[in-house]
């Protein structure tokens, strides 16, 4: 288990969970959804909001809330 | 700042039309340009009733039927957080609404369906007729996404129509669709999610209160939506909601998370390759320079520069065009009319007031296409991306470069494009600092005075000089707006979190169409509603500066009689002594220390209205008794201190009336909307108190340090 926010550039892995639930319900109805597979495609500097792939589009996000978002990394994408 | 129409609320007790369509979709579906296409320009941009997010509607004929065709804001849910989103959401839900669907059209973008049709889902379980009208699917199955459309249809019980809104193709198609499903709208549709199997028998107890058999409205219900309800239905189920001890996040969550899981068994089966192939690689190519962590500012500020040298460059032909037909224009009519109170009036008052609006029509265009453009590429979703940081370091959010930029336009839809941003604290930030920002009517204003003072030279032979200084105001406009955003952000107190969760949509060639209506619309509100007011405004004048008490004009014009060449200086002194030289003499020692006299001092009074009028009031006040036609220009290059007898307009006056300017709350439409925006007497009071503080402050440190 690791959380989004560390998770290195251009590296794959699914959402567990979401831990501030007003976050939750918000990433939920973009298509966000437990076992969803995302991706790391951007990071902007200084702990800036890092951009993810999910469902097939680009979403942005802010540094601190992908802190709150536990992953599973998937491996054998590398 | 630009005058904005409010609509007052139209009640509207009778259907004016057959069918109401409401066109709803997420943000950057092509919502907007498939409402252009239908439509053209029979389009009618108002506000909803009470508020100001932006309406837009048309009548059109559909294969025979009156319908209204209703645009909603882009939604991603019915789970409404900005106030924006609550409108699109009322109109879906509330079937007291005089905007209520007969049939909803639901866009989607093909290559992004699973996200579209969450929407999509939820519309078809309010047991409303729908038709999905799925765009640009030809490009989707380019990039391997195919789209099984009959069986889709057939899953969800509902037409599907395959369109290109950009191109027009499928409209025909999608207007046949809308009106079957109008005249079959009885029929029962398949529900998508049972919420009686996820919530139980909750679900029919709200039913009964409500009167009405529909669970999905129910279950929206009792989530705390506005459903239409009666005041004594939503006691009753908030006290519903109370005894079950109901979670409203939780209960959402889990309606979310089930409502995927029947939209990703749907796409299994309808949908063949979900992953697109190469759909961002030019993205990601444009992406790499365009957000670079150390280039993307860069180019950021390069673009910005760009768009203000082009904003002053590029309009200076059209605007000698307009400038050289309104002299021509009064020459001739000065001179086939009968010289007397009529002619001075057309001449002086009203074609002096016309071609002081019409001159910055050119600028203002070019502003706006700017920004049409930038926000149709795609661009600014990257600079929201850039900012935010930065941003949030000052109380913002990185949406709120929008509302900022747009501001660079004109402060009235800028702050109302402030609905966007849902955390309250960032939305009444936002709407405090937005007025710093230079808007269109600014542009005039320092336009004149730039001319005046600063030089036509061309430094490290591609930099204009004019252009740099009107730069330098745009930039000071937004550091004071940050700062101010900083200051606020520890005296206004809210316990609840913000977020910036922004979809980047995939860049696109912009649509000209799209970028053409916002400018047609941009300039017709600026030419007529701000229009209105300066010509009047100039009339006003006229009348005030052409006429005096008691008999002052008759002992001028005595004093000076049988003196040749007198004329020039009877004018100077009736206007002295003229109502409107009276006004002005009184507040002269207030903005005396401000390097202003008493002819400013009018100007600045008419401003408070709009600061459009200042160029307005100037033609006015130099033409009055002049008999020759000049440009506004040299008539202000030709204005003497009477005190060192040399030019009035130096650049310490300059400066510091541009100061004033850039600060100054001179704009009642913007006190208006922000009163409306916020509900409450206190910000607009607060905006209007600490700007015109910093525009007196920053006025007088100019002008005593230039001088």
């Amino acid at each position: 288990m690791q959380i989004l926010s560390k998770l290195p550039l251009f590296k794959s892995a699914e959402i567990c969970k979401i831990h501030d639930q007003d976050l939750e319900q918000r990433l939920l109805e973009m298509g966000c959804t437990p076992g969803e597979k995302i991706t790391v495609v951007r990071r902007a500097p200084f702990k800036g909001p890092i951009a993810i792939m999910v469902s097939s589009y680009m979403l942005s996000i802010r540094y601190d809330d992908a802190c709150n978002i536990d992953i599973k990394v998937i491996n054998n994408e590398g | 700042m630009m005058m904005h129409v409010i609509l007052t609320s139209k009640l509207l007790t009778m259907k004016d039309s057959d069918i109401n369509i409401v066109l709803a979709g997420n943000p950057n579906s092509g919502k907007t340009t498939l409402f252009n296409s239908l439509t053209g320009l029979k389009q009618k941009v108002g506000n909803y009733p009470g508020i100001t997010v932006e309406k837009k509607t048309a009548k059109i004929v559909v294969n025979d039927f009156r319908s209204k065709l209703i645009d909603l804001p882009g939604i991603y849910s019915l789970y409404s957080k900005s106030i924006d989103e609550k409108v699109a959401q009322n109109v879906i839900c509330n079937s007291y609404d005089s905007d209520y669907a007969d049939v909803i059209v639901v866009i989607a973008d093909a290559s992004n369906l699973r996200r579209s049709i969450f929407l999509l889902t939820q519309i078809i379980d309010l047991k409303i007729p729908v038709v999905l009208a799925l765009n640009m699917i030809d490009v989707a199955s380019k990039k391997g996404v195919v789209i099984n459309i009959d069986q889709l249809s057939s899953e969800m019980g509902i037409k599907v129509v395959a369109i290109n809104a950009r191109k027009a193709r499928g409209l025909s198609k999608l207007k046949k669709a809308i009106i079957e499903t109008n005249e079959n709208a009885s029929n029962e549709t398949p529900t998508i999610l049972d919420v009686n199997d996820v919530f139980g028998k909750i679900i029919k107890v709200i039913n009964s209160i409500r009167n009405i058999n529909n669970d999905y409205a129910s279950f929206l219900s009792l989530c705390g939506y506005d459903m239409g309800n009666s005041i004594k239905q939503k006691v009753e189920i908030s006290i519903l909601s109370k005894n079950n001890e109901i979670i409203v996040e939780r209960l959402q969550a889990k309606e979310t998370v089930r409502r995927y899981k029947v939209i990703d068994k749907i796409i299994s089966i309808c949908v063949r390759n979900i992953e697109p192939k190469g759909k961002y690689k030019i993205t990601k190519i444009i992406d790499d320079i365009l957000i670079h962590p150390f280039f993307g500012y860069v180019i950021f500020l390069a673009i910005l520069f760009l768009m203000f040298q082009a904003v002053f460059l590029w309009s200076k032909y059209p605007m000698d065009l307009i400038e050289g037909f309104f002299m021509n224009l009064s020459i001739w009519v000065a001179e086939i009319l009968p010289s007397g109170v009529l002619n001075d009036l057309l001449v002086n008052g009203i074609l002096a007031g016309i071609g002081g609006i019409l001159v910055f029509i050119p600028q203002i265009a070019l502003l706006f296409a700017f920004i049409a453009f930038l926000e149709d590429t795609g661009y600014m979703a990257r600079v929201s991306f850039l900012t935010d940081k930065l941003l949030k370091g000052v109380g913002l959010n990185g949406r709120a470069i929008i509302p900022l930029l747009s501001g660079v336009g004109c402060a009235i839809p800028a702050i109302m494009s402030a609905r966007t941003i849902s955390s309250w604290k960032e939305r009444i930030i936002t709407i405090m600092v937005t007025p710093l920002m230079s808007c269109a009517a600014r542009l005039p204003v320092y336009s004149v005075i730039i001319n005046l003072i600063i030089p036509e030279n061309v430094i490290f032979g591609f930099i204009e000089l004019q252009g740099l200084v009107l730069m330098s105001f745009y930039l000071l406009g937004f550091i004071s707006a940050m700062l101010i955003a900083f200051i606020l952000k520890f005296i206004i107190n809210t316990s609840k979190k913000s977020f910036f969760i922004m979809e980047m949509p995939s860049y696109k060639i912009p649509d000209w169409k799209t970028v053409i209506y916002t400018i047609i619309e941009k300039v017709k509100i600026f030419f007529f509603d701000a229009g209105k007011i300066i010509v009047a405004i100039s009339v006003i004048l006229w009348l005030l500066s052409s006429y005096g008490p008691g008999n002052n004009f008759q002992e001028i014009e005595n004093r000076w009689v049988d003196k040749e060449n007198a004329g020039k200086y009877i004018a100077a002194e009736k206007l002295e002594y003229s109502y409107a030289g009276i006004i002005g003499k009184t507040i002269e020692p207030v903005i005396k220390p401000l390097g202003f006299d008493w002819k400013i001092g009018i100007s600045l009074i008419t401003s408070i209205a709009a600061r459009e009028a200042f160029v307005g009031t100037m033609s006015t006040i130099y033409s009055v008794g002049d008999d020759s036609v000049k440009t506004l220009e040299n008539r202000m290059k030709s204005e003497i201190n009477q005190e060192t007898g040399k030019a009035f307009y130096t650049t310490a006056v300059g400066i510091s009336l541009m100061l004033f300017y850039a600060f100054a709350m001179q704009c009642m439409s913007t006190i208006a909307i922000v009163y409306r925006e916020t509900n409450s007497i206190k910000w607009p009071v607060i905006q209007f108190l600490y700007l015109t503080f910093l525009a007196y402050l920053s006025s007088f440190l100019a002008y005593q340090i230039l001088s």
